[in-house]
């Protein structure tokens, strides 16, 4: 006999999201992956200009940033939940708290670059604060962009609902992806550029 | 409404958040003292495991097809190995 447990628990396999989406996550994946390795082994080079210069950054504001992205990611899974429960309006409701985590990280990176350049920590400063600039800087991109998503996928959604439609499941699921991967990224970034010691 | 929150993701989000507060535990100093060198390696070696987390449960690769999920865990092991590799003599 079939229990309900056991066909929850053995799911069917399912890709979230179109496939054209997860070509393009695991391209931007290994170019940061490449971004990963060249900081690490310019650091093997120079240890003590690194590490003294790693002194400068706010790790405190590194990992509220990651606390942030974490809880954006909660909304993110919990707006596509919704959405599959057809709760459109609790789905969009969820959507707008991730885009306020967002909007918190966003925040607080222009604060953490405003602090160091009034401390005159630019990106010509030397080879650690070039890597630092560059590499947070094309992760914020990918933070805006995010954003973005989110904000269409809120748009759509809602129009959707005015037509007595429902979202494009699989549009949402993209996005959400998306999005999980600028969390995955900051997660490895806060590990190297502001931990490694 | 409850239900809905009450995931599996709210438990992933609580391991998530803990496992970089202990991430910040050994990136000042804890366990290992002045051996920062393996209080990175355990930085490193959590900051990948987050991302196996991320992976599977909120990317819902652990339904996923195979192929699909293998190239993301592959990913995550040869990152984490690559930089182990190149953090190593350079401490």
């Amino acid at each position: 006999m079939i229990r309900a447990t056991d066909t929850a628990v053995r799911r069917p396999p399912h890709v979230p999201g179109e496939a054209g989406v997860w070509v393009f996550i695991m391209g931007d994946m290994w170019v940061f992956a490449l971004f990963f390795t060249t900081f690490i082994y310019y650091r093997a080079q120079d240890v003590a200009l690194y590490t003294s210069a790693q002194q400068h950054l706010n790790q405190s504001l590194g990992a509220f940033n990651t606390f942030l992205l974490l809880t954006s990611s909660w909304f993110v899974i919990h707006a596509v939940e919704a959405a599959r429960a057809a709760r459109a309006a609790l789905s969009r409701r969820l959507l707008l708290g991730a885009l306020l985590c967002g909007a918190g990280f966003v925040a607080v990176k222009y604060f953490e670059y405003s602090e160091k350049i009034h401390a005159g920590l630019t990106i010509a400063s030397n080879e650690f604060f070039m890597f630092y600039y560059v590499l947070t800087g094309i992760h914020l991109l990918h933070v805006a962009i995010g954003m973005l998503v989110l904000v269409y996928l809120w748009q759509a959604s809602r129009s959707a609902s005015r037509n007595g439609a429902e979202l494009d499941i699989s549009l949402l699921e993209g996005g959400a992806s998306f999005w999980h991967m600028v969390d995955i990224l900051w997660i490895v970034l806060f590990a190297l550029i502001y931990m490694t010691r | 409404m409850a239900r809905l929150f009450l995931h599996r993701a709210t438990a992933m989000w609580l391991l998530l958040v803990s496992a970089t507060a202990l991430s910040w535990e050994f990136g000042h100093g804890f366990g290992f003292g002045a051996q920062h060198r393996y209080a990175t390696v355990m930085v490193m070696i959590i900051a990948f495991v987050k991302v196996r987390i991320v992976f599977l449960e909120f990317m819902e690769l652990r339904h996923a097809p195979a192929p699909l999920r293998l190239a993301f865990e592959a990913w995550a092991m040869i990152v984490c190995a690559c930089l182990l590799f190149l953090y190593w003599p350079g401490v």
